[in-house]
């Protein structure tokens, strides 16, 4: 397949034509963080957190395919300041609180919080008024931690690759939901599927929970990213 | 020149982030030689006597009393510091904060599952008591805070690299593992 060369920070790098530049980057080892998207399924750029600048525009990296020539922009100042903000908003909007939230440690928006050195959000959190969903037979659904990434729409099919749960209303009104009757034929493999799928921690398997202890759970020792571009030093943002 | 004075307090908080500071240990034998410790639950000294360097503050705010002390504090003190995430979000208290208040007072004092000596079916309503706010506030809503420490609790070498950054005035050194949000 054809190979074409691009630029990351000004490293040179080399991928397959065609291939996203999320991805792209990753076999070059180069970390771009991401919260929306998921290997193996089709990105959809909701979260906007892979922003990066590409010969001077701004442009999501999981839904930009790579092509030759391009200068990416990826680690500098400004680009790590619009990330944070967006991660600011996210805790922001939603009800997220970590200290009682199961995900907490394997959650990867408070994974990117670590990374970016948040240490409050800037904005003013919306407190909004969100409802929890246990009508299916083995999930939870919390709606105050859902960011809306369409992780568990896109990745959670029945056999007839129908999905379980879909987007409803429009705007700042969109709201994920579930397929109650369908959800009743769901297995525990899928529903434990779509909670590890789930970046948050807003789908939860029932029956179950904190089953690792805080100390080896996924972020806790590991700043997400690590595992594609080692870097140990948390730099902290408005901070002493 | 004399040493620093921190002055420390728990609002709507659970004394955790308190028992973290603790947590420092040994080097809290360090602490008394870079700083003074005055008002805080830890002296048991109740008031402000003179111009403070640095206050502490756990917990948001969830009742009068809690937006009062908060007030005297930012009045006496240099540079204040939210200290875990109740100051800083709310945390656990703030998640009534979805729920009107007069449901929250019928569940704890007339219908809740628990209440059972209520006969007379009294709500607490004394003006001694502090008013109890329409949701709880996380403390930098109320007046301007300078630094944030988040966690739930904070680890204790998060707050001792804190506060010696702040006295020395040199840079923070973070090991990953200890900013954390719980």
């Amino acid at each position: 397949m054809e190979k074409v060369s691009f630029q990351i920070d000004n490293k040179k790098c080399e991928a397959l034509y065609g291939q996203m530049l999320v991805d792209a980057a990753r076999d070059n080892g180069i970390y771009i963080p991401t919260l929306c998207n998921m290997q193996g399924t089709k990105p959809c750029g909701s979260c906007r957190v892979c922003t990066v600048k590409i010969n001077g525009r701004y442009a999501t990296a999981c839904t930009t395919p790579v092509a030759c020539g391009m200068e990416i922009e990826s680690e500098t100042e400004e680009i790590k300041n619009i990330r944070l903000g967006l991660i600011e908003l996210i805790f922001a909007e939603g009800n997220h609180y970590c200290p009682t939230c199961e995900m907490s440690g394997n959650c990867e928006l408070q994974a990117l919080g670590y990374r970016f050195g948040m240490l409050a959000p800037r904005f003013p959190y919306q407190y909004p008024d969100r409802e929890v969903n246990t009508d299916c037979p083995h999930l939870i659904i919390d709606y105050n931690r859902c960011i809306r990434c369409k992780r568990c729409i896109r990745s959670i099919k029945d056999i007839e690759g129908k999905s379980y749960f879909a987007f409803k209303n429009r705007g700042n009104k969109i709201e994920v939901t579930i397929d109650t009757e369908m959800a009743k034929t769901m297995s525990k493999e899928l529903a434990n599927l779509a909670m590890e799928n789930c970046p948050v921690g807003a789908i939860l398997v029932k029956e179950t929970g904190y089953r690792v202890p805080i100390g080896k759970r996924k972020y806790d020792n590991n700043m997400i990213g690590s595992d594609i571009n080692a870097t140990n030093t948390v730099k902290t943002e408005g901070v002493l | 020149m004399s040493k620093p004075i921190i002055a420390t307090a728990s609002l709507a908080g659970c004394f955790g982030c308190h028992m973290s500071f603790l947590d420092i240990d040994e080097r809290i034998l360090k602490l008394v030689e870079l700083v003074d410790i005055g008002k805080s639950p830890i002296t048991d000294i109740k008031t402000f006597t003179q111009e403070y360097d640095i206050g502490i503050i756990e917990g948001g705010c969830c009742n009068s009393e809690n937006v009062h002390v908060l007030k005297e504090f930012r009045k006496n003190c240099k540079v204040l510091i939210s200290l875990g995430e109740c100051a800083i979000m709310g945390g656990l208290p703030a998640m009534r904060n979805g729920i009107p208040i007069e449901e929250c007072l019928n569940e704890a004092y007339l219908d809740g599952p628990t209440v059972k000596l209520n006969k007379e079916a009294i709500m607490p309503n004394d003006e001694e008591l502090p008013m109890i706010l329409d949701k709880v506030y996380p403390a930098h809503e109320i007046v301007k805070i300078d630094y944030f420490l988040p966690g739930c609790a904070p680890r204790a070498d998060l707050i001792w690299e804190a506060l010696v950054a702040l006295v020395t005035g040199n840079e923070m050194n973070l090991p990953y593992e200890v900013v954390k949000y719980d």
